[in-house]
């Protein structure tokens, strides 16, 4: 991976020397490693997120055989995974707890976040806005060493004894009290990821409000612009109460306190000597304050990248700016009093739930106010079916389905029956992974003319696109019918040893050929990352003839200080097609009227 | 660094009003706001859910925590009169002050050392009781931040006022956003004293 990233930032260094004179000379370390430059942040970021990605897929897959084939030898592999993992290649049940912690944990927080937040939002939101980089360039560059360091802390825990954390990506309380070592790495790694994200919150949103263009006000803001805007204010205000939790579970699992441990609670048939007076219920108040604006943290990225492919590739302006700007905003303040729809099984009580019933409903009706107003932005467009289109495109449909689907959870009623059975597992991967991968490998094929100076194949990338749709589906329908038919989540077995399970396993079955299905379906997309670095077409700088700054004013790649002068923003973001006007894209920057 | 120049680190921006270093301070201020209200509200829900709850004199010194209370209200008032200080080009007094403002968070600490080595002493742990455990969290969480404070301001009492004769304005702009990071640890201490203390 390392070797990509060198070749990436060549041609960066080769593009600046072309129109930056002034640019002073900095040595390998300082360019490609320990750079300032929100670019190269931004795809150091991208690449270990994908990294992270492709590693949590894996953790899923050896997990997926489980399920398939429950106590049966993993093939090939199987025998590397030790003898403490498991013995003869047949995986312990411990191990697919570890491995399910771990998967959630890494997707979340190491794979998602980074690559849409880190990745996507560092390189594009300064060129967006027409800044020269972020306001804190340092602090960017320390938000990424201390995301890499808390990846590599996780990563280390599956080798301390007892294995990584086993407790699930919630680490629930009482049990993650009293887990093994492994949990108290994943606490240290979570505090170093939450400061990394802490770090990056303030900067972009000083840098959007301080370092936007001369005429760019908000309400000239691309879509995306305001997606990373509101989501930096979710990171900044969500993640500090689960620090504070992590400090507390850290505490009771190191200096001996209760906070999460009730009196008389009996482990393994043995009442534990703690002093007791805590209350497990704390835990998952302060862990749902964080994780239910960290769902909108994952969705809203991906709705920013799609509104922008959208909206290039059907030259037309966007049905509704201003509606979708005002249910953004809206969607990140209700983020924050929804949390307990998690809670409905805890017995927390019917006026609390309904009261979290409630707001659940209200939230849905921002975001449909967004999925339809893309979709409606569809209507009679000549639209570009290029690879970033159909991602995009996939993205409606699959995060209507993930949004639906969720609507029986959200109401105190249905949530009882369908609570931590596969259905929640199907719902949230529908929403996560058809949804915003797709929007994130939407976004990979739009902005990499931009970031290398060369065009993806249009034609690896519909091998790619094609076989993912229907896996993704391949993979996650079959949970949705697991789960009705009461199959339960993070059952090592898949439900095997349950009678009533019987007539739903061969779910099991379908759901794990369709994820190796989805695994050989991403080679084409490997292989399309790195050959098109030195073999993709050369591009102009405004490859897809679009309206905003990071293609109508910068180089592709853009060099140092990205503009050659500070552009001036004269309109919205997205004047395409304007009656009269020469092209049919009226950059932001143009001068004089657009017709 | 590079020769590229970011704007608005020193002067503010004309729409906003605000140099860059002021939002970035506000808004980390915002998240410590929840970081602490996320454990003021675990206590709350704690002592609400426990069958006894000991008062804080019990356990407790309020005379030395009084004291406490004094000296870090002291070292804010010293802290805005080194501000000022460089306001006024004062820059012989603006070494004065902050000094006394490094030394009054030096005090609090070594008064907070006092306090944790008597209880230790006399065998009350965090693991004692759940009041204890709160009152330990969450008062070693302060003092990492008045020692953070403490740190960033010997940083501009010694080596980094050598700014202040190359950028009076860019140093003055930086002890003024310490300085709101001070007054904020000790505004997160007028609510422990009570809290924990009195209540």
């Amino acid at each position: 991976m390392g070797s990509t990233d060198m070749t990436n930032g060549r041609t960066v260094h080769a593009a600046e020397h072309g129109h930056d004179a002034h640019h002073e000379e900095l040595g390998f370390w300082r360019t490609y490693v320990f750079s300032t430059d929100h670019k190269t942040i931004g795809i150091q970021y991208a690449i270990t997120g994908m990294v992270f990605l492709l590693f949590g897929f894996c953790l899923m897959m050896l997990m997926r055989w489980q399920l398939a084939f429950p106590g049966r030898a993993i093939p090939l592999i199987g025998r590397l995974l030790g003898d403490a993992r498991a013995p003869g290649g047949t995986m312990l049940p411990t191990f697919y707890n570890e491995l399910g912690a771990m998967h959630g944990t890494i997707m979340v927080f190491m794979g998602i976040v980074p690559l849409a937040v880190g990745g996507f939002g560092n390189f594009v939101l300064p060129l967006q806005i027409g800044a020269p980089d972020m306001s804190f360039p340092r602090i960017n560059m320390a938000s990424y060493w201390f995301f890499f360091l808390g990846g590599v802390t996780m990563f280390s825990s599956f080798f301390v004894t007892g294995g990584a954390a086993q407790s699930g990506w919630t680490s629930y309380t009482p049990l993650a009290d009293i887990a093994t070592t492994g949990q108290t790495i994943w606490i240290l790694g979570m505090v170093l990821l939450i400061t990394s994200s802490l770090l990056g919150a303030i900067n972009f949103i000083t840098t959007t409000i301080q370092l936007r263009a001369k005429g760019l006000t908000f309400f000239r803001f691309p879509f995306f612009v305001w997606s990373q805007f509101v989501t930096a204010f979710l990171l900044l205000l969500a993640f500090p109460p689960l620090e504070a939790a992590a400090v507390l579970q850290l505490m009771d699992r190191v200096a001996g306190t209760s906070f999460f441990l009730p009196s008389g609670l009996v482990v393994s048939g043995q009442a534990l000597q703690v002093s007791g007076g805590g209350n497990p219920l704390l835990w998952q108040h302060l862990f749902w304050f964080l994780a239910h604006p960290e769902v909108y943290v994952l969705i809203l990225p991906a709705m920013g990248i799609v509104a922008e492919i959208i909206a290039n590739n059907t030259r037309k302006p966007l049905w509704g700016y201003r509606s979708m700007v005002y249910s953004l905003i809206f969607l990140g303040f209700m983020s924050f009093i929804v949390w307990a729809h998690h809670m409905f099984m805890t017995g927390m009580g019917t006026r609390m739930a309904s009261f979290f019933q409630t707001t659940t409903m209200i939230i849905s009706i921002p975001s449909v106010v967004i999925l339809t107003s893309l979709i409606i932005s569809l209507w009679g467009g000549s639209i570009r079916f290029n690879t970033a289109m159909l991602f995009a495109l996939a993205f409606l449909p699959m995060f209507g389905i993930g949004g639906l689907t969720g609507l029986p959870l959200g109401l105190n009623v249905t949530d009882i029956p369908l609570h931590d059975t596969y259905y929640v597992i199907g719902h949230f991967h529908y929403v996560v992974a058809p949804g915003t991968i797709f929007a994130l490998f939407a976004g990979v094929y739009y902005w990499y003319p931009k970031a290398t100076g060369r065009a993806m194949s249009e034609t690896l990338g519909k091998w790619h696109f094609w076989p993912s749709l229907v896996c993704m589906n391949g993979v996650f329908l079959p949970m949705l019918f697991l789960g009705l038919a009461g199959v339960s989540r993070r059952l090592a077995d898949g439900g095997a040893t349950y009678q009533f399970a019987q007539g739903a396993l061969h779910y099991n079955k379908a759901s794990s050929f369709a994820a190796w299905g989805l695994a050989v379906a991403q080679i084409p997309f490997i292989v399309n990352f790195f050959w098109s670095l030195k073999h993709g077409a050369k591009t102009e700088p405004n490859h897809w003839h679009a309206t905003t700054l990071e293609w109508a004013a910068a180089p592709s790649p853009p060099g140092h200080g990205n503009f050659k002068e500070p552009p001036v923003v004269t309109r919205g973001p997205y004047e395409y097609s304007v009656p009269g006007a020469a092209t049919d894209f009226t950059p932001q920057n143009a001068t004089g009227s657009a017709a | 660094m590079s020769a590229m120049e970011i704007p608005y680190t020193v002067h503010e921006r004309p729409d906003t009003g605000l140099t860059s270093g002021k939002i970035g301070i506000w808004l980390f201020l915002a998240s410590e706001v929840m970081l602490f209200g996320a454990l003021f509200a675990t206590y709350i829900l704690l002592r609400v859910g426990a069958v006894t709850w000991p008062h804080g004199r019990e356990y407790l010194n309020i005379r030395l925590a009084t004291i406490n209370t004094i000296v870090l209200i002291t070292s804010s008032v010293t802290m805005v009169m080194a501000w000022a200080s460089l306001k006024r080009d004062q820059f012989g007094r603006y070494r004065l002050y902050m000094g006394l403002t490094v030394l009054c968070g030096l005090g609090f600490l070594f008064i907070k050392y006092l306090e944790y080595s008597h209880k230790f002493e006399t065998g009350l742990y965090p693991k004692t009781n759940t009041f204890l455990a709160i009152y330990f969290t969450m008062t070693a969480l302060h003092g990492l931040h008045v020692l953070g404070g403490m740190v960033v301001n010997s940083y501009f009492w010694g080596p980094g006022a050598k700014l202040w004769q190359t950028d009076k304005e860019h140093f003055t702009n930086r002890v003024e956003n310490a300085g709101l990071f001070w007054h904020f640890v000790d505004l997160v201490w007028i609510f422990l004293f009570p809290v924990l203390y009195l209540l």
